[in-house]
């Protein structure tokens, strides 16, 4: 599964870790987000986020 | 105001703004600084530099001390303007090639404020750069307050060069916490509620990293007011305290009103409160600004809102406080309402929900009265403040 940049702030969504402050459990591929999830580090909006190069 | 030597060969070559009240939007009746700091080692290197109107006073500032053209470095611990805004001048001064070290966030931050290809080096976290004697550390410290942030450490000297953390709002010809002692706080205080309480649970993550990495703190140097060197600690265990978000037992009673109805309300509300021996705080919000108010916010138990119904909405100050309110993001507080009403009365119930977006606990549907209230109507607010005071000592 993909990692995601945040292109406003950097924050980095790995899906192994999720986002359990937002209700996104681990294993959650990016793709599959509910499109008003919003980044926990700025607060911008889904597409914002780049995937990242692996 | 004249370069300080705040350790040897480090200055603050930063100015004072005596004068500004509105810093984009926050009341500072005491004006700010813009620090910027010279450190001269075998090689020079400039953090920060300070707001456009004063990059003359800065540039005079160091030429105080070496001649600009000799600085080697320069390090942008924070894009915003009020610290970024003389990059052009000192830039053209000393040469537009010289190397300027930003985080990675902060190289494509001043990339969108300045047109300028500078030498721009964003550092990889924790990279070190030598000056001679001298070492310098980059942490990043990403959205506190922007993406850009990031903290200068000199291992040597023991100085944190912070950006705008630990700040305050301050113009002075008092440099360091010794010289101005405890009345400072309030100032500290009011810059955290505004500019960092949204952040509080990465200002507790950044705390435990610091206590981790066993980083030694003599002094800190924030990029605006004073420098804390007598008792850095101090500071510190302040933002600890405050990013928790323990509340005191106090309670503030925050409306606005057209003809003093909701006025008479939020006074029967606080006292209710107070009977309780919980400290209440009625604040009227034309005749507050709206920093002011979110300080007393920061450590309150409750924040009880009143507003008058107008053309079916909220009085427009009200909307205007809650929308700060929301944005930074206040927690562990409980919330009520109340307002005075002519024909619909929608008031009570628009707060409401905005202090349910909020996460506030709203232990009362509130109170609306239409028109003025009678003796009924006082009683109602008084109970419901005694409620709110019950409910503060739990």
């Amino acid at each position: 599964m993909d990692k995601y940049v945040c292109s406003m702030c950097g924050y980095i969504y790995d899906p192994k870790q999720g986002d359990m402050d937002n209700g996104i459990p681990p294993g959650t591929k990016f793709e599959d987000f509910p499109d008003d999830w919003k980044c926990p580090g700025c607060g911008a909006s889904k597409e914002k986020f780049k995937k990242m190069r692996t | 105001m004249k370069p300080i030597e705040i350790a040897k060969d480090i200055y603050d070559v930063g100015v004072n703004d005596w004068n500004i009240r509105d810093f984009h939007g926050y009341s500072t009746y005491q004006g700010t600084s813009y620090n910027a700091f010279l450190i001269v080692d075998e090689k020079i290197a400039l953090i920060d530099t300070v707001k456009k109107e004063f990059s003359d006073q800065l540039l005079e500032n160091i030429a105080k001390i070496v001649d600009p053209k000799k600085i080697d470095y320069v390090i942008s611990n924070h894009t915003e303007m009020d610290h970024s805004g003389s990059l052009p001048r000192v830039m053209h001064k000393i040469g537009e090639d010289k190397p300027l070290y930003c985080s990675k966030m902060g190289l494509k931050n001043l990339s969108r404020h300045f047109s300028q290809k500078w030498n721009y080096h964003g550092i990889a976290n924790g990279e070190e750069l030598s000056l001679g004697k001298r070492t310098l550390t980059f942490l990043e410290t990403r959205m506190l307050h922007w993406p850009d942030n990031m903290f200068t450490y000199v291992k040597e000297d023991k100085i944190l060069f912070s950006s705008d953390a630990f700040g305050q709002h301050y113009a002075g010809y008092e440099k360091f916490d010794d010289q101005i002692g405890d009345s400072i706080m309030p100032h500290a205080k009011k810059y955290f509620a505004n500019i960092l309480l949204l952040y509080s649970p990465l200002i507790l993550k950044l705390l435990e990293k610091v206590t981790e990495l066993g980083l030694e703190i003599d002094m800190i140097c924030p990029d605006h007011g004073i420098i804390w060197r007598k008792d850095p600690g101090k500071i510190i265990n302040a933002y600890a305290k405050w990013s928790s978000q323990a509340p005191e037992k106090k309670a503030v009673v925050v409306y606005d009103t057209m003809w003093h109805s909701t006025e008479a309300m939020a006074e029967a509300i606080a006292q209710g409160i107070v009977d309780e021996g919980v400290i209440a705080r009625p604040i009227h919000i034309r005749s507050s600004h709206r920093s002011e108010i979110m300080t007393e916010v920061l450590d309150a138990a409750a924040v009880i809102v009143g507003s008058p119904t107008i053309n079916n909405q909220l009085f427009p100050t009200v909307s205007d406080f809650l929308t700060y309110m929301k944005g930074l993001k206040p927690k562990n507080k409980i919330g009520a309402a109340f307002g005075s009403y002519g024909w619909s009365g929608e008031s009570v119930k628009l707060i409401n929900q905005e202090l349910e977006a909020m996460k506030f606990d709203i232990i009362d549907p509130g109170v609306k009265i239409q028109y003025i209230p009678d003796q009924d109507g006082i009683n109602a607010c008084y109970e419901l403040g005694k409620k709110i005071g019950k409910a503060i000592k739990g």
